[in-house]
């Protein structure tokens, strides 16, 4: 598996309220909840993610609350996969379960900048950045949690272990 | 190795004599909870993967707590999705407007949670339950959802850091300020990953409002837990309450601390968090030139009898000054009845506050008390990122409900006096 596009880069600690605003989550619609991903952050995210982008971040990406919408709106606008010095434990939780990989990678979301083109492998955890040919190895996932990914979700993956 | 009082809970509940940290386990839950806007994820979850049973109806609570009474047509909707769900399944610990509180002030006062459990919560607060002797932590509505159709959860085994606490808190204190003045000490990801265990001859002067209050803001540490030992004072609030028998566990002696931090909880002042991080803490006495435009008392942190104790203690027979709107929220039916019957109701109203039935609504920017551009609140709630009580421009001060209110009386942040 894995993934090419453009660089969305963002600070420390992105929380889970600029992700999705909790004034939006009065529905449990992805696609109306996704036309406000990342609004208070970046408003203009929504307008120029293209399928398969990815979002580099510092410390403890998706700090905050449990919202599982907030994952879920990252993927749904497309993003191939977020990559982060750390994440927050329960964001970290909910990308598994529901399908939006993510790697922790300080030295890849130190050097690669905005706008860079960059391919990730998710079975490696190789991250290449195309636009200043640098390579980075993150951990990739352990293999109970590439079970949960290759069966479509910690739900799906319940269905077929019965 | 010995254990840490969390690695005890969650080995018992897997089912192994030991657990080591970094372990990945599968434990079998006390309790799975989840409210008006987690919920309707977990239920689309459900029905997506053709899941149409629950492992036992008893063990599920649903807590319509968010944005009800409703605040729009669609939170009707999200209200009305989990209301046919928990009559569908005859969920018993369903909660509705006239029985609802906020979900961690709730179903400890109503005794759903106690010593020695293992729970988790499609919210992240739900670390709040540590404070009785519990495993508790939040999750997504998908683990939320597995939790309910199967009853176990999967867990990593977290390390811990040790909070050893001595001496007591002066009287302007309470368990706000100890928890916002740790969060400073070690950062919005000081406890990433990690239990965070309150321990030491200071335990036993914190009440259980303080306790619950300190366990709830542990995920604004990035811990997966907080947690303290069960005491007298624990059994006690247990005692006549708790619908299952309290597990008392104890941590081993020789248990192994990431990190052991001492907190002389006399030396504690009045701490305020300031904008955009709820490490960013600051003496309320530095920051007395900070003009506010709204206070907010109450959340799932704050918005227990004792913190409703304080704001009349302050609050009664002043006037909250002119420039301030001051919203104060009982966080149960069963403490604003008690508020109503004590007279602090008419006291808050006599004030020139409003207080309104049990609502999360402010501390997420869901409604009750949104800031427009520009405006500043002081607030108990639990975090104050970019945007979270409204416009993207609008600030959050997170204080102690002592704090709050004093604040309320002078329309700047004011430190609350040693009375």
């Amino acid at each position: 598996m894995n993934t090419k596009g453009k660089v969305f880069k963002y600070p420390d600690n992105v929380d889970t309220d600029v992700i999705i605003p909790a004034r939006y989550l009065n529905t449990s619609d992805a696609n109306e909840l996704t036309k406000h991903c990342m609004e208070d952050i970046d408003p203009e995210f929504i307008n120029n993610v293209k399928k398969g982008d990815v979002m580099v971040a510092g410390w403890n990406f998706g700090c905050g609350s449990s919202r599982e919408h907030a994952p879920l709106v990252i993927k749904t606008a497309g993003t191939g996969c977020v990559i982060a010095k750390s994440f927050a434990r329960i964001f970290y939780r909910n990308s598994i379960n529901i399908g939006l990989p993510i790697l922790e990678c300080p030295e890849a979301a130190d050097a690669i900048n905005a706008g860079d083109e960059v391919e990730v492998n998710f079975d490696t955890g190789v991250i290449t950045d195309i636009t200043t040919s640098k390579t980075f190895q993150a951990q990739p996932f352990p293999e109970f949690i590439q079970n949960i990914i290759s069966k479509g979700g910690l739900l799906a993956s319940l269905k077929e272990d019965k | 190795m010995g254990m840490t009082l969390t690695q005890k809970i969650l080995a018992s509940h897997a089912g192994l004599d030991s657990v080591k940290p970094g372990q990945l386990i599968n434990a079998k839950l006390d309790l799975v909870l989840g409210n008006d806007i987690t919920t309707p994820v977990a239920i689309n979850e459900l029905n997506k993967n053709d899941i149409s049973s629950v492992f036992d109806k008893d063990r599920i609570a649903i807590v319509l707590d968010h944005f009800v009474p409703n605040k729009d047509i669609k939170a009707a909707e999200q209200s009305k999705q989990c209301r046919e769900f928990a009559c569908s399944h005859c969920i018993s610990h369903f909660y509705d407007v006239g029985k609802m509180g906020i979900e961690h002030a709730l179903l400890p006062e109503q005794g759903v949670v106690t010593a020695g459990d293992c729970i988790i919560g499609a919210d992240s607060h739900t670390c709040t339950y540590g404070a009785l002797g519990a495993f508790s932590t939040g999750v997504g509505s998908t683990d939320m959802a597995a939790g309910m159709a199967t009853g176990q959860a999967w867990f990593k085994v977290p390390s811990a850091i040790k909070f050893e606490l001595k001496n007591s808190l002066n009287k302007n204190c309470s368990g706000k300020d100890v928890i916002l003045t740790i969060i400073g000490m070690i950062g919005v990801d000081g406890a990433l990953y990690k239990s965070m265990e309150f321990t030491g001859e200071g335990v036993k002067s914190l009440s259980m409002d303080d306790r619950l209050c300190i366990c709830n803001m542990a995920i604004e540490a990035g811990a997966k837990n907080g947690i303290f030992p069960v005491d007298q004072t624990t059994l006690n609030y247990l005692n006549g309450r708790s619908e299952r028998q309290p597990v008392i566990f104890e941590a081993d002696a020789d248990a192994e601390y990431e990190k052991v931090i001492e907190i002389d909880l006399s030396k504690i002042v009045p701490t305020v968090s300031c904008p955009h991080l709820p490490e960013n803490t600051h003496p309320a006495d530095e920051l007395e030139d900070i003009k506010i435009d709204q206070v907010v008392i109450g959340s799932c942190t704050n918005g227990r009898m004792e913190d409703m104790e304080t704001a009349y203690r302050i609050l009664k027979g002043k006037k909250v000054a002119d420039s301030v709107r001051c919203i104060i929220i009982p966080a149960t039916m069963n403490i604003m009845r008690e508020c109503s019957e004590r007279g602090y109701i008419t006291a808050f109203i006599d004030a020139g506050a409003v207080v309104s039935t049990p609502t999360c609504g402010p501390c997420l920017g869901g409604y009750m008390g949104i800031l427009a551009k520009g405006e500043r609140c002081i607030s108990t709630t639990n975090r104050n990122f970019v945007g979270r009580m409204g416009h993207v421009e609008s600030e959050v001060y997170l204080a102690s409900p002592a704090t709050a209110a004093a604040s309320a009386l002078t329309g700047h942040i004011t430190c609350p006096k040693e009375d």
